[in-house]
């Protein structure tokens, strides 16, 4: 009896599970519907079978967006995850200036993505803001470099989050590892290697899953900043997505791209959690 | 204890679900008798214009129409996913053209024959040329809500006086100017080409002049092979040969029209040029007042193109914008009094003029004679009244759908990233 009330029943979850269904489920059944229709959001759809299926073949703006997904995707990944994780364990020790500064570093997990934005493509006016002094100041509008910008303005609002993950996760590590290693000889260097990093290694995946699902649904600061543009030099999938069902009001051809996207993101997660073990959730700390 | 959060749970659910149904500033709109929803572009000259006629609308009628406002993009949106739900607004701020046959055709316009057979001389005060505009299958569905705004080339009079040069007539005259900034260091020509429709311009312009009207009214009728017209590819070579020119500069792809990036860089004789809307003109008259008011700004219609098929004296831009109303209102008969009312009446004309706006209006010049920027305003009407073609912005002709791929792909061509026949292959195959 008194094991039957410590485990929560089914009613415990089904605020969540309505919840869940209402948002989360329906809009996905509704959307696969709607990928099967022609519809420009006025008057009713009308099924059209699998044409929007079959006419994602020769959209050559979808193959660029899944190019530009897997590019931001790895590029923020290679840019983030290095300065996160050494901030953060800077960030985690005793030094007198570590909280001053990291407060300061912090600031930009403060502010919203819109300000964000409308910030950086003010200083990044060719003529009028900062990027004025350098070259021709042509960087959001460069086919090139507007994607790396982009990524770069992404890490600059997100590192901070990811430090803050990795500062909390080195402060948990016993510090008997240290001393015991230090009596051993090992230097700092050694330590972190030897040390840190591994004990890390659960708060790297964490950190790595929210990167690489947050990079391919990534959209406000894109939009924002640069409107998938100059040309498709910048339009991730979802963006893509957008400009179909909400720019050429398209609903059923962008609803075929938000199928692919939910896919998509489905099946990185479970990829990503499966191959690292996280989902055994497994401790690897001193005694768990 | 479990009832209870349950049925804290329960009520939540209820609150929320009663929230999603009534919420929204139109809701009100639904019941006759109660606030009458305008809709319309957020514009810091002309809002206050409509505010006021519609206080003094309100004011002898005694019925209480509103206005609500939104930023471009947003309005789209807001109104495409709004029209046929209770939240849509009673008159809505439309484009004329292709934008409002999807409406039509949705059956969602109430047509404004009927009430202007009940107002005796209202259609025949507005300019035929733009009232053309407002109508889908031959019935008239909107009205012009504000002043015609063709597009044309703008000039920095003190970059050319300090050049020794004059404002090019004819298109061959255009490049020789390209090559003299250029080598002075200035910019020949403000584009804000992080912005395809400011892009698009130059192609209305380029194909109305090489290839004359019809070429555009045949893409606009969906006539096989119009994409691939041979003065389509010329136009479109053209505007790839202006770039390699230096016409624009190396960075315009980065310059924004929305924080005035192209309009500043004009103003403060940074660029020589720019091919912009009339409506620039009350921009630059808020953001830069002593640009305008020391006569610094000059005025040019679209350069003639040696051996081109187009009239010179044609014109591109947006006719208008309009007013309709919308089929399932419950303020019909209030909505159409207040467009009858208000659309022609002296006190909104004149407010338009003192905006700097150029009213769709007939007989209208000795009115802008005498009253401030005369020198522009009557310049506009003569070159509108004087058109033989009133070309409407394509992206505004044309379907959201072929818009969206159409200014894309136009990108694409200013960047070389697509040659013009590549272009017009995948223009004409999207329908």
């Amino acid at each position: 009896m008194k094991a039957r009330t410590e485990r929560p029943g089914l009613g415990w979850a089904a605020p969540a599970v309505l919840f869940f269904a209402a948002f989360g489920i329906l809009p996905v059944i509704g959307v696969v519907y709607l990928s099967f229709t022609q519809w420009n959001g006025l008057g009713d759809p009308q099924w059209i079978g699998t044409a929007n299926w079959a006419a994602m073949g020769s959209d050559a703006d979808l193959f660029n967006g899944i190019g530009k997904t897997v590019t931001l995707t790895v590029v923020s990944w290679l840019l983030q995850t290095p300065l996160a994780l050494l901030i953060g364990v800077w960030a985690a020790g005793p030094q007198r200036n570590r909280a001053v500064l990291s407060t300061l570093f912090f600031l930009p997990l403060l502010l919203s993505t819109a300000a964000i934005s409308v910030t950086f493509v003010a200083l990044l006016d060719p003529n009028f803001g900062l990027a004025a002094s350098w070259g021709d100041g042509n960087f959001l509008g460069s086919p090139e470099r507007a994607l790396y910008v982009i990524a770069f303005v992404i890490a600059w609002q997100f590192v901070p989050f990811h430090t803050l993950l990795y500062q909390s996760a080195t402060r948990q590590i016993p510090r008997s590892f240290f001393e015991a290693s230090a009596i051993d000889g090992a230097t700092g260097l050694k330590q972190f290697f030897h040390i840190t990093l591994p004990q890390l290694r659960n708060t790297i995946i964490a950190s790595s899953v929210l990167m690489l699902v947050g990079s391919l649904t990534y959209f406000e600061m894109i939009l924002l900043m640069t409107n998938g543009g100059p040309g498709t030099a910048t339009r991730v999938l979802p963006l893509h997505m957008y400009a179909k069902g909400f720019v050429g009001f398209d609903m059923g051809y962008a609803s075929a791209l938000a199928v692919l996207l939910v896919a998509a993101g489905a099946a990185l997660s479970i990829v990503v959690v499966r191959s690292t073990g996280y989902h055994r959730m497994s401790s690897d700390r001193e005694g768990a | 204890m479990h009832r209870a959060i349950l049925a804290a749970g329960a009520v939540a659910a209820i609150l929320l679900t009663a929230a999603c149904g009534n919420g929204g500033p139109g809701s009100e709109s639904a019941a006759a008798g109660g606030k009458v929803q305008v809709w319309a572009l957020e514009d810091a000259a002309v809002n206050p214009i409509a505010t006021a006629s519609i206080k003094s609308f309100n004011a002898s009628t005694g019925k209480q129409v509103e206005l609500s406002t939104y930023v471009n993009d947003a309005y789209k949106q807001k109104l495409q996913v709004s029209m046929g739900s209770p939240q849509a607004p009673d008159v809505f701020f439309n484009w004329g053209g292709g934008n409002l046959a999807q409406f039509v055709q949705a059956n969602q316009v109430e047509p404004l024959d009927d009430m202007l057979a009940k107002n005796p001389g209202l259609g025949d005060k507005f300019l035929p040329s733009v009232l053309d505009v407002g109508k889908v299958d031959g019935k008239q569905y909107g009205l012009p809500m504000i002043g015609v705004l063709p597009v044309v080339l703008f000039t920095n009079n003190d970059v050319f006086a300090k050049a020794g040069v004059k404002p090019p007539k004819t298109y061959g005259e255009l490049l020789s100017l390209i090559d003299v900034f250029k080598a002075q260091g200035v910019t020949p020509i403000a584009l804000a080409g992080s912005q395809g429709w400011t892009e698009l311009m130059w192609l209305e312009y380029l194909l109305d002049r090489i290839g004359g009207a019809d070429k555009f009214q045949a893409i606009a009728d969906n006539k096989p092979g119009a994409w691939e017209d041979p003065a389509v590819i010329k136009a479109l070579t053209e505007i790839q040969n202006l770039v390699k020119r230096g016409a624009f500069g190396t960075n315009y792809a980065s310059v924004n029209y929305d924080n005035q990036g192209a309009s500043k860089l004009f103003a403060t004789g940074k660029a020589a040029m720019h091919l912009m809307g009339t409506w620039d003109f009350s921009v630059q008259k808020d953001a830069n007042p002593k640009f305008i008011s020391g006569g610094k700004l000059g005025f040019v219609p679209f350069p003639a193109y040696e051996g081109g098929a187009g009239d010179p004296k044609s014109v591109v831009g947006n006719p208008s914008n309009y007013y309709s109303i919308n089929a399932s209102s419950k303020n019909k008969d209030v909505a159409a009094d207040f467009l009858a009312k208000s659309l022609s009446s002296d006190e909104y004309i004149n407010g338009l003029i003192d905006a700097g706006q150029v009213p769709a209006v007939k007989g209208v010049e000795a009115t802008l004679k005498g009253k401030p920027n005369s020198e522009f305003t009557t310049f506009t009407y003569n070159l509108v009244a004087e058109a033989p073609s009133f070309t409407q912005s394509w992206d505004q002709a044309l379907s959201p759908k072929v818009s969206e791929k159409m200014l894309t792909n136009l990108q694409k061509v200013f960047l070389n990233k697509l040659s013009p026949a590549d272009f017009a292959a995948d223009m004409a195959a999207s329908k």
